[in-house]
């Protein structure tokens, strides 16, 4: 019905290695596109700075952090460290001098650098060994930031980030913010949509399947683990860097904490791993549900004439976002990018769907 | 520095390490019979304490009376956990029992603080706080109760293994299609190893408790159960046992030298290390069962 089809059908080869292959897809997304680009001007900038700002970031963020758990099958515990090795020395960067758009890049590329070491674990040991080690790198990373005064300021310091600057103009409006992560997501985005119709992301789904196959069909699985680690370090380290330089507007170690580590990969895994559309969801889900909960908590207490104490009504949130996490486990494994192509693909057959199959 | 010096960081440091080893049992249990690594046992082992807690304080029982309790209500919360969050995804791949478990800590965490409050609340055991002496070497009381009642625990489930019931358990982390086949019910097995799991997460709970505060810093032992876990070889207790007093005299002896160098905390540091150098060398552990994999 809404999608105007019955079935996909391919006749070419060129349309099967179409981005769309449904026009409806792309006219969603075209759709998007817009609403984001109008977003300033629908939305208060209470809400856009507050709730859609972080979100895209975060997206992008978690985009790469899929891009290595969803697509390589590698498991990382360790993504807020890297978050964090990208915003400290993009920060750095632009105290000393660099223009934001150079910083942004070192960054990333310093990043990188230090994703790789996760790297040489993948090459060790896989599953539940490389998760274990990569929470371990996390802890190590933790301890480096909060024991070395040169490049967090000391434990409870906190670092301020230089005004935002793009090609020398300084960023300082809502807006403008607003379209710096807006155009970072987008490109991660992208990149990622694009990154399944490559023999890259065929490599990584092929190590992600099981390395030793991919090896056996002339897939170098290291070199393929390793590209996914320095890619998706990249994506993190950038996206930390611009988190720190448009939302937070100053570095601290607990912002890259193992909590938000397990906070990221809650994203990808209720989203859906491999999924994009899923990410935006989970990144949404996970990101805005503990304001949504404090006040649906706050509103209901009061309702009810129920005293609840400050610690309970701090607590509550985490406990409802454990259960989130359970909940959509046992519902759906694969996340809610996979309800959403549930969904999706019964559509697409709506009115014909006892010709399935 | 002198010999007495470091045969008391020795001492002090094993008797910290068998604690360590009392909370990664529970770990060991888990992971022998399924497979699961459970990161939700630092939360296990925060619920198990403020739920004696509870029972002592709130509802005003004796101790000897409160621990029991607590351990059957822990014993049918693990069998709960397993049944409805864990079983559903055996065979899922690593990545989702591993955020399950760690929605449950964090689920765990959450709703036990909301219950019960954040405050940093203390166990009166009666140990007494002196410490003890034995020749120059100055013992932590209550380190040595747990110690001991970690040793009892590892006696008590070396026993249990070569019961009727732990010969299931065993076949069951050996094979469970074999022992599928030969009609071992793998699913009430796996059940029963969460909570045993739980009633260990209690001990540890208590003691733990004791030394620390009953607070939210309990959780975060799963770094360093894990650790042992891991070293000793994930399902081996007994390998548990061993990590336990290896990380615990590494740690102890090696903050002692490190903490002037680096300006302290570097107990953290070392655990993550010997985690780390652990899988990189020999991810199987110690006394770890070596698998194969198969294209």
């Amino acid at each position: 019905m809404f999608y105007r089809l019955s079935g996909v059908h391919h006749a070419s080869y060129m349309s099967d290695s179409r981005l769309y292959k449904i026009p409806a897809d792309r006219n969603l997304a075209l759709f998007f596109l817009a609403l984001g680009l109008a977003a300033p001007f629908l939305f208060g900038s209470l809400y856009l700075n507050s709730y859609v700002l972080p979100w895209l970031v975060w997206t992008a963020a978690a985009l790469g952090l899929n891009m290595v758990t969803g697509w390589a099958g590698q498991l990382h515990l360790g993504y807020a460290a890297v978050m964090a090795v990208g915003a400290y020395s993009a920060v750095h960067a632009a105290k000393f001098g660099v223009p934001w758009e150079f910083a942004l890049l070192i960054g990333g590329i310093s990043a990188s650098v230090i994703g790789s070491l996760f790297a040489f674990a993948a090459l060790r040991v896989k599953g539940l060994y490389l998760a274990l080690t990569t929470l371990a790198m996390q802890f190590v990373m933790d301890w480096v930031l909060t024991h070395s005064p040169t490049i967090s300021g000391g434990s409870h310091a906190s670092l301020q980030a230089p005004t935002f600057a793009l090609l020398g103009q300084k960023i300082t409006s809502d807006t403008g913010l607003y379209y710096v992560a807006f155009g970072w997501c987008l490109l991660v985005t992208i990149f990622m949509l694009n990154l399944r119709r490559t023999g890259l992301g065929r490599a990584l789904v092929a190590v992600r399947e099981k390395d030793y196959a991919a090896a056996v069909l002339g897939v170098n699985s290291f070199y393929y683990k390793f590209v996914a680690f320095a890619t998706s370090s990249f994506i993190g380290g950038v996206s930390g860097a611009i988190l720190v330089a448009t939302f937070f507007f100053l570095a601290a170690p607990e912002q890259f904490s193992v909590a938000v580590s397990i906070q990221a990969l809650a994203m990808i895994i209720v989203g859906g791993l491999g999924s994009i559309i899923g990410t935006y969801f989970g990144v949404a889900l996970i990101l805005l549900m503990p304001s949504i909960v404090n006040g649906i908590v706050a509103g209901g207490a009061s309702t009810l004439g129920l005293k609840l104490n400050v610690e309970s009504l701090a607590h509550i949130p985490n406990a409802v976002y454990g259960a989130l996490i359970i909940i959509i486990l046992m519902i759906e494994p694969l996340g809610l990018g996979k309800l959403y192509g549930n969904i999706r693909d019964y559509l697409i057959l709506w009115p014909f769907d006892q010709l399935k199959k | 520095m002198e010999l007495a010096f470091l045969a008391e960081l020795t001492a002090n440091g094993a008797l910290t390490g068998l604690l360590y080893s009392l909370f990664a049992i529970g770990l060991v249990l888990i992971y022998k019979a399924s497979s699961v690594p459970n990161l939700a046992q630092g939360a296990l082992t925060m619920v198990g304490a403020y739920l004696v807690l509870a029972l002592a304080r709130d509802a005003g029982l004796p101790l000897w009376a409160a621990i029991p309790l607590a351990a059957v209500a822990m014993f049918g919360l693990g069998m709960g956990i397993e049944r409805v969050a864990l079983r559903r995804l055996a065979g899922r791949p690593i990545v989702m029992i591993l955020m399950m478990t760690l929605g449950i800590d964090i689920f765990l965490r959450g709703t036990t603080l909301a219950i019960w409050g954040g405050t940093s609340r203390s166990f009166d055991l009666g140990v007494s706080s002196d410490p003890l002496f034995l020749g120059d070497i100055l013992i932590s009381r209550i380190n040595l109760v747990g110690a001991a009642a970690a040793v009892l625990l590892f006696v008590v489930f070396v026993m249990f293994f070569r019961t009727r019931l732990g010969t299931r358990l065993r076949a069951i982390a050996d094979d469970y299609m074999a022992s599928w086949s030969v009609g071992i019910s793998v699913e009430r097995g796996v059940g029963l190893s969460w909570g045993l799991a739980s009633i260990v997460a209690v001990a540890a709970g208590i003691i733990w408790g004791e030394i620390q505060g009953v607070d939210q810093s309990l959780s975060l032992l799963l770094l360093k159960g894990l650790t042992v876990a891991v070293l000793g070889g994930l399902d081996s207790i007994f390998g548990a046992m061993l990590a336990g007093l290896i990380l615990g005299i590494v740690e102890n002896v090696g903050s002692t030298y490190l903490d002037p160098l680096v300006g302290g905390g570097s107990r953290d540091l070392i655990v993550a290390a010997v985690l780390i150098l652990t899988v990189m060398v020999r991810p199987h552990g110690l006394f770890g069962r070596h698998d194969i994999e198969r294209v």
